[in-house]
């Protein structure tokens, strides 16, 4: 296997505080790897910076053989990494179809004619006039929303044509991974997709993640449940103050002696907890 | 060299005064994430004040001072109970919308009360002068200057050294934990409210005094400058701002000195988009910082929108086509015509202000270019109108989305702030670029709406035209609006940092509605110009831009139904109260103000 995304030395700053110190990633193809770490370890900071939101100061981040440090998010999106947000970023006012749709957007052919200087007014016109090569991808597209959001059982599915604003949080949540799933990411980022899931909930978004595991999807998670790291994962990287304090097989992480510091700050009372 | 010390000294002077306007500004800024708007119309209100008791109590200068100090305090206060407080929970620029509102509403009042006639405020102080190099300086200056800094050291004691002054600045970094800690956040920005107005208005006093000239127009001026020297300095940055209002008076003084004086304004909004562009949030920001909050600059509340029948629609445009039909009503033709010509500028705004969530408040620049371009092209190149009327939508979108261009990046407030700026760039370049615009000469015998031979000169085939044209846009932005551009735009709307996240371009798709935007506006001006039959610089000034938003806000932001209703009810609506032009502009205000507190959504819904 190869690998898809690497990243050496990685660092960000914020004034005096090193919100990422010197961090080394690799992830390979087809590889489900999680980060883990107590909260402000500079987790979600490193995702922003891998997709593209945030610039970082040091090092340099590859992904597919490109190097994409600072690259614009939407140019790294269109390299096929796809992202969900920690605290839900829906498009509130916009449809349950129209935000998976929008997931889809950079693989937009027909209605995006390559000419060169041109491109948005062409763009502009295939808009307006929809010759039958835009409608039949704008059809084929609305008919992979369906089986998006068939993945998420009877969740979504009826409620396609309700703004985003109306759902449920734990809704909204599955709204955004079907969004990034609409990009076909080679590389999907999911930044603690269970946040704010009940139980249930929780063991129904394992599953989905799980199938997409299976079906060979690259995996980054950020996530604090520790169960649905375990299963899922294999390979763990636990995160704090900035730097990386443990990497390797869930289970070996789970009993690095820093590891569990990190979480509880004491030993004991670490292992009682985990 | 002595020339140059009196020019220095003079744009101390000037920037001095708008400090005054900005430090009320910053101070607002500062406590609630909001532009006061109104900041000006209170500083006009001050001035007024003062004129009137040094007219009519001839009471002396500090009595005068006091009483315009306490009076505007007191309006200060009103506007955060009517503008502020009740929009707690609405959309950021919610209260921005408000403030407009208000002042709109302060500023005719005053035209009412006083008359749009310049009135004279003498100083009562000593004439005495002092020369400085090859200039003077006089008691007055010298009492402007004691003003702002006194001002500036009550200030800063204030907000450093009292209890009142520490939940000021609390409230400032984080309204939630202020209010948790037992701050009583209304009071906070009450007290900050009154402050800030009450420097206004006596800024106001001092600049009246100073140009010994007074009129209703002078707040909107004073809001301007005082923005674009909060920009310089950083939005919310009190040291910031008397900086950036020196720097602007200096910049605009040398700039006088080298081009004119009618060059002044342009001085000022250059610097404007200058720093925009290249420093959004001030010359002592570092230039990496993030901006100091993630604010999302729609004006969209969460609705169901009316679902119009599609017979209902057509039945609509059956009657509008009919009225011609109608014996002997060319008064009401007339009406509805310029309806049709302000519902093609609400459709191109409502694209840009609802559907994309880029709050323009510039969007009347787009009519004077499409008009200007249309008469000169017209004129200039004896192009046939048929020709030039769509030539000038193209024009007009080519030239709006370059003029935009630089600002893409800008979200928000500062969206607003820059296309505010650039609607008063291009009314300057037209007024100065006499060899191209001819000036404030104007455009005059424009030719009239012609196809071949046939001219279209009388009220009905002006009307139909207007209609069918209007009702030709409207259909292609609302299959624009059903395609996957109109996704986009909502997506940007909604969320930019997701939509970059899922591959859109934000520049790409903002110029693709800007463009569509500018074309319909273009061919709106391009059809008024060769109706008035002459056109000048302010044929289309920021009022209409802000009577285009308020149609767009009553119509419902995005809505395209919504929009042409908006123009209709406000155009033909004040008609309907005969005699009362002047009321025109307070009726908008109140719209506003009422539509932002009650019915956010507008008649239609959002879209």
């Amino acid at each position: 296997m190869t690998d898809l995304l690497e990243c050496r030395a990685v660092t960000r700053r914020f004034g005096g505080v090193i919100a990422v110190k010197p961090i080394d990633l690799t992830l390979r193809e087809g590889e489900f790897l999680s980060i883990i770490g107590p909260n402000g370890a500079g987790k979600t900071t490193l995702f922003n910076l891998i997709s593209g939101h945030d610039v970082p100061d040091d090092g340099t981040i590859v992904l597919e053989g490109v190097a994409i440090a600072g690259r614009a998010p939407e140019r790294i999106a269109a390299m096929g990494l796809a992202r969900t947000f920690q605290h839900g970023r829906v498009f509130a006012n916009m449809s349950v179809r129209d935000n998976i749709l929008v997931g889809a957007h950079h693989r937009l052919r027909a209605v995006k004619p390559r000419l060169p200087g041109l491109g948005a007014l062409a763009e502009l016109a295939m808009a307006l006039i929809r010759p039958p090569a835009v409608a039949a991808e704008e059809a084929a597209l609305n008919h992979e929303v369906l089986e998006i959001a068939a993945l998420f059982g009877d969740r979504l599915t009826p409620r396609l044509d309700q703004p985003a604003h109306s759902l449920s949080y734990a809704n909204r949540r599955r709204v955004e991974i079907a969004r990034a799933l609409a990009l076909r990411p080679r590389l999907l980022l999911l930044d603690e997709p269970t946040a704010g899931m009940n139980e249930t909930e929780t063991a129904e978004m394992q599953s989905i993640i799980g199938g997409l595991k299976a079906r060979g999807q690259t995996i980054l998670l950020i996530e604090h449940k520790l169960d649905l790291v375990m299963r899922l994962s294999d390979r763990v990287i636990a995160m704090d103050d900035g730097a990386k304090i443990a990497e390797g097989p869930p289970h070996t992480v789970r009993q690095s002696p820093a590891v569990i510091e990190a979480y509880l700050g004491h030993r004991a009372m670490g292992e009682a907890a985990l | 060299m002595g020339s140059w010390l009196d020019y220095t000294i003079n744009g101390l002077i000037i920037g001095n005064i708008y400090a005054l306007v900005a430090v009320g500004l910053a101070l607002i800024f500062g406590v609630s994430n909001l532009i006061n708007f109104a900041q000006g119309s209170v500083y006009a209100v001050g001035a007024y004040i003062g004129w009137t008791c040094f007219t009519y109590l001839h009471t002396p200068l500090a009595v005068t001072a006091l009483i315009v100090v306490v009076a505007c305090a007191g309006l200060g206060v009103a506007i955060e109970r009517i503008g502020l407080r009740p929009l707690a929970g609405a959309a950021r620029i919610a209260p921005l919308l408000a403030t407009i509102g208000i002042s709109l509403v302060l500023d005719q009042l005053l035209q009412i009360v006083f008359t749009p006639d310049p009135r004279a405020l003498t100083s009562p102080l000593p004439n005495w002068r002092i020369s400085v190099g090859g200039g003077t300086i006089g008691a007055l200056d010298l009492l402007i200057a004691a003003t702002g800094i006194v001002s500036a050291a009550v200030l800063y004691g204030f907000l450093r050294f009292t209890k009142l002054g520490w939940a000021v600045r609390a409230t400032a970094q984080d309204r939630d934990a202020a209010r948790q800690m037992g701050v009583n956040t209304d009071a906070v920005n009450m007290t900050v409210f009154a402050i800030a107005s009450a420097l206004g208005g006596l800024s106001g006093l001092l600049v009246g005094m100073y140009f010994n000239h007074i009129d209703p127009a002078m707040g909107f001026q004073a809001t301007l400058k005082g923005v674009v020297a909060q920009v310089i300095g950083g939005m919310g940055n009190v040291p910031g701002a008397i900086f950036g209002s020196l720097l602007l008076g200096l910049t605009e003084s040398y700039g006088v000195a080298i081009f004119g004086s009618s060059y002044r304004n342009l001085f000022s909004f250059a610097l404007l988009l200058l720093i925009l562009v290249l420093r959004p949030n001030g010359l002592f920001a570092s230039a990496r910082s993030t901006p100091p909050e993630p604010m999302t600059g729609s004006f969209v509340t969460p609705n169901r929108p009316v679902r119009v029948p599609r017979w209902a629609i057509v039945a609509a445009v059956v009657i509008a086509a009919a009225v011609p039909l109608i014996p002997a009503i060319p008064y009401v033709l007339q009406v509805l015509t310029n309806a049709w010509l302000f519902a093609m500028l609400a459709i191109s705004l409502t694209l840009v202000a609802g559907t994309l969530g880029q709050i323009s408040l510039g969007h009347a620049s787009l009519l004077l270019i499409g008009a200007y371009a249309s008469a000169l092209f017209a004129l200039d190149s004896h192009w046939p109108v048929w020709a030039s009327i769509p030539a000038a939508g193209i024009v007009t979108a080519l030239l709006g989305t370059a003029l935009i261009a630089p600002s893409f990046r800008l979200r928000s407030h500062y969206v607003s702030i820059a296309t505010l700026g650039i609607g008063e760039i291009v009314g300057l370049v037209i007024l100065n670029w006499e060899s191209l615009t001819r000036g404030p000469m104007g455009v005059t015998n424009i030719p009239p709406l012609q196809v071949g031979n046939i001219e279209l000169d009388n009220p009905r085939a002006a009307y139909w035209i207007t209609l069918g044209i209007l009702v030709l846009l409207a259909m292609m932005q609302t299959r624009l609006l059903r395609s996957h551009l109109g996704r986009i735009f909502r997506a940007i709307r909604d969320d930019d940092v997701a939509a970059r996240a899922h591959g859109i371009s934000l520049g790409r798709y903002k110029a693709i509605a800007f463009a569509f935007g500018g074309f319909a506006a273009g061919i709106s001006g391009g059809i008024a110009a060769h109706q008035y039959s002459y056109i000048n610089n302010e044929t289309f000034t920021s009022t209409v831009s802000i009577s285009a938003l308020t149609m767009v806000i009553l119509g419902g932001m995005g809505n395209v139904l919504g929009a042409i209703l908006g123009a209709v009810a406000l155009t033909a609506l004040p008609e309907m109260f005969r005699g009362t032009a002047e009321y025109r502009m307070l009726i908008y205000g109140v719209a506003l103000l009422l539509l932002v507190r009650f019915r956010p959504q507008g008649i239609l819904g959002t879209t």
